[in-house]
């Protein structure tokens, strides 16, 4: 197909130029009924700022610019059918898990996901199999899936419906996700595959393999990550094994019919961009992310990592576009870095938990922020490094899994002190955020190295989100009645 | 003559022009627009991104300043890093002292050196100084990578708002501070204490410059064409003070010509208006 154009964004501003007379939403009547909103985000931003109408077709039900705007983000990656989504790629993840489990219906998938998987098996009741994925000794961080392992899950689960891959994971790291595809199909499960970090595999040069390319399923991919657009659209991708149409059902149960123009037309220029310039975009990224990770490296102590990691199974492949860096080595939990570079030096980056931080590079980036970064980490080195000890490593905890995540999350439960949740099935999810993959999910049983954990990493700063009790100093655990699950 | 004036904003409010003959030179350079005019009262002058670097009639004021406060501090001053400056003017003025024995100058854009040597012979003769040595490279990234220390570390930098922005950051200091031996002394040039914008960025550098050197005093000339004519530069060292270890009667024995600099002038610069102790207070 013809990647030139962007039928979305040229209806929109066709309509703008009508100069349509609006008795519909939204009230501010583009920006007029809020001046100071309208001075803050500007007049071209409020006035394309609309609801669904003939000319701009309906997201809920597209039959005109939209669909053809999604025809051609599904030609550009690839896929059969694709989705534009304003709930987040959340969303994505929600509507890909919905569409295919059941109530007591079984999931193969790693325990590093992101909550947006798990809170989905809440809604839909499904029962997690989890596969551990392999850590890294040294970096602390969890891999990827071992074809070995799924393998393994597999056999001892014939019944499972459905396997969930993350390509990559946040730190860039992805699965051997072909050969899992191929061994999944041929057990009659289908594959989903989270790729909220992987936009860029589409359009890049010398990238890990996308989802459709592997034959997967379903993705569910943020572009607005890596991809450029706003912040909130992302896009579902399906093959052509896919019910589109029953997909699009499930959609809508949890969707907004007002979808934003905004987020909807940003996914459509985005699209054509990606299609038109990837190679380009993609290739200074990885330039960037290369010099930055050499020059990181020479510093001494920090260890920016990279290729040499891959295994050709748990690390089967590795994003170069990742600017991870581990700081275990400076005497500093990656979280202290975090902290350190927002608060001295003005430079806020993606995460830090225990052991790494993510410096997010992109097509947005010039040479002087990056060599801000560098810089700063150096100094950094000069004035803060300590000894190695008494730093904890954020080693994988597996979890030992009492009922599925809605059973646990419905059920009667009772607040109690952090300390003495020890025992009790949680009832709630506890994880650090961002990355916001979860330490504890409903249904699990926790143990006192979970507490432990929990307790180091309020200790050294992380954020930690899920719980009813903000500061986390308490947990919901289940009644004693409902303990065997 | 045709009525040609160049104009600067000052302020979003106030504007400041300067009569033209004519524009010698334009250009894009890869970081920065590059122009050279001829004026009657100011004779040439060199603008990036259309802000008003030096001119030939009132640079030696600036060039003067943010060299010899500090070789009057420290007469011992051997090796010397020059961040910008792409104009030559610190080096002329540098270029003084035979005690000297290098003088490394990173500035990141070729262009400007070249422009500079084409049209404005007054300062970019400094680049004939057998000891200097020119860098093409980002300040930010050379004094990372240095493995030698210094005596003096002069940055004339642009304004924080272009490529001169790195030089203004916490970082870019403490590498500073690295590349610096214990006598090490750093000058900055330190925008004006005036308009909105030029003391929000005057401030910052200040706050910064003090979380990372242990003494860090700011001292002031008047330069006709910068905003406001009131400049500001900032002194920073590992130890040395700017009176204290000042020695009038050796840099008075050192027999160098100068116009704007003396060693009463250089005591007098130090003592700065209210308003201006005020702003810097805030910080400490």
């Amino acid at each position: 197909m013809d990647q030139t154009g962007a039928p979305l964004y040229a209806a929109l501003e066709a309509v703008r130029d009508a100069r349509i007379v609006p008795f519909d939403v939204p009230g501010h009547k583009r920006g007029r009924g809020n001046k100071a909103l309208t001075e803050f985000l500007g007049e071209r931003c409020l006035s394309v700022d609309v609801n669904s109408m003939k000319p701009l077709d309906n997201l809920c039900h597209p039959v005109s610019v939209i669909k053809e705007a999604e025809a051609l983000a599904a030609d550009a990656f690839g896929a059969t059918n694709a989705f534009f989504m304003v709930g987040g790629t959340t969303s994505a993840v929600q509507a890909m898990m919905l569409s295919t489990l059941k109530s007591g219906d079984k999931v193969i998938l790693p325990r590093n996901v992101h909550q947006s998987v798990i809170n989905s098996l809440v809604l839909c009741g499904a029962i997690p199999v989890y596969v551990n994925p392999q850590t890294h000794g040294e970096l602390g961080i969890a891999l990827g899936m071992s074809a070995g392992d799924v393998q393994a899950a597999i056999a001892a689960n014939a019944d499972a419906k459905a396997i969930l891959v993350n390509n990559p994971t946040y730190y860039g790291i992805c699965s051997p996700l072909k050969q899992i595809t191929e061994m999944a199909h041929q057990n009659g499960m289908r594959v989903l595959v989270d790729e909220a970090h992987g936009t860029h595999f589409y359009f890049g040069r010398k990238m890990p393999i996308s989802a459709m390319a592997a034959g997967a399923d379903m993705a569910a991919v943020s572009l607005h990550k890596s991809g450029g657009s706003l912040t909130q659209s992302s896009i579902l991708l399906c093959g052509p094994n896919i019910n589109a149409h029953y997909v699009r059902q499930v959609i809508n149960l949890t969707q907004t019919t007002s979808g934003s123009y905004l987020l909807l037309s940003s996914l459509d220029i985005s699209r054509r961009n990606l299609a038109l310039n990837g190679v380009e975009l993609f290739d200074k990224v990885r330039r960037f992310a290369q010099y930055a990770r050499e020059e990181i490296n020479d510093i001494g102590d920090y260890y920016a990592f990279s290729r040499e990691l891959i295994n050709g199974d748990s690390v089967f492949d590795f994003d170069e576009t990742k600017l991870s860096v581990n700081t275990l080595n400076l005497g500093l939990a990656g979280i202290e870095v975090y902290d350190i570079l927002r608060d001295k030096y003005d430079i806020q980056v993606e995460f830090g938990d225990l052991g790494n931080i993510l410096a997010y590079v992109s097509v947005g980036d010039k040479n002087k922020n990056i060599e801000r970064l560098i810089s700063a980490m150096c100094d950094i080195r000069r004035l803060y490094k300590g000894k190695r000890a008494n730093l904890m490593e954020s080693e994988y905890i597996s979890p030992a899994v009492a009922m599925s995540p809605q059973t646990a999350f419905y059920a009667k439960k009772r607040s109690v002190p952090l300390a003495e949740s020890v025992g009790g099935v949680c009832a709630e999810f506890v994880m650090s955020y961002p990355p916001g993959i979860p330490i504890l999910a409903p249904g699990e049983i926790v143990t006192r190295q979970l507490v432990e954990y929990i307790q180091y990493a309020k200790a050294k700063g992380c954020v930690l989100t899920g719980p009813e009790s903000m500061d986390v100093s308490h947990l919901n655990i289940l009644e004693e009645a409902n303990r065997v699950g | 003559m045709d009525d040609l004036w160049y104009s600067e904003y000052h302020s979003p409010n106030v504007r400041f022009s300067i009569r033209v003959t004519q524009q010698l030179h334009h250009e894009h350079s890869d970081y920065q627009t590059v122009s050279v005019y001829d004026s009657p009262e100011f004779g040439r002058f060199l603008t990036l991104d259309g802000v008003l670097m030096l001119t030939e009639r009132d640079e030696f004021i600036y060039h003067e300043m943010i060299v010899h406060v500090p070789m009057a501090v420290n007469p011992d001053i051997r090796d010397v890093l020059v961040i910008g400056a792409g104009d030559g003017g610190v080096a002329r003025e540098l270029g003084k002292y035979p005690g000297i024995r290098h003088i490394d100058i990173a500035e990141i854009d070729r262009r400007v050196t070249e422009v500079c040597r084409e049209y404005l012979p007054q300062t970019a003769c400094g680049f004939d100084d057998p000891r200097v040595e020119l860098h093409i490279e980002d300040g930010l990234k050379y004094v990372r990578h240095t493995r030698k220390t210094y005596d003096l570390i002069i940055v004339d930098s642009t304004d924080p708002s272009g490529p001169g922005e790195v030089l203004f950051t916490r970082e870019f200091y403490g590498s500073c501070f690295g590349a610096l031996n214990d006598r090490g002394i750093l000058i900055n040039q330190h925008e004006s204490p005036f308009y909105a914008t030029d003391a929000q960025a005057m401030q910052s550098a200040h706050k910064r410059i003090l979380s990372v050197f242990p003494v860090s005093r700011v001292y002031q000339a008047h330069i006709p064409t910068y905003p406001s004519g009131h400049w500001l530069f900032g002194f920073s060292s590992k130890g040395l003070t700017p009176l204290g270890d000042m020695d009038p009667l050796a840099w008075n024995r050192l027999g160098i010509q100068t116009r704007y600099y003396n060693t009463n002038l250089h005591c007098g610069a130090f003592y700065l208006p209210n308003y201006v102790e005020e702003l810097l207070k805030r910080d400490e």
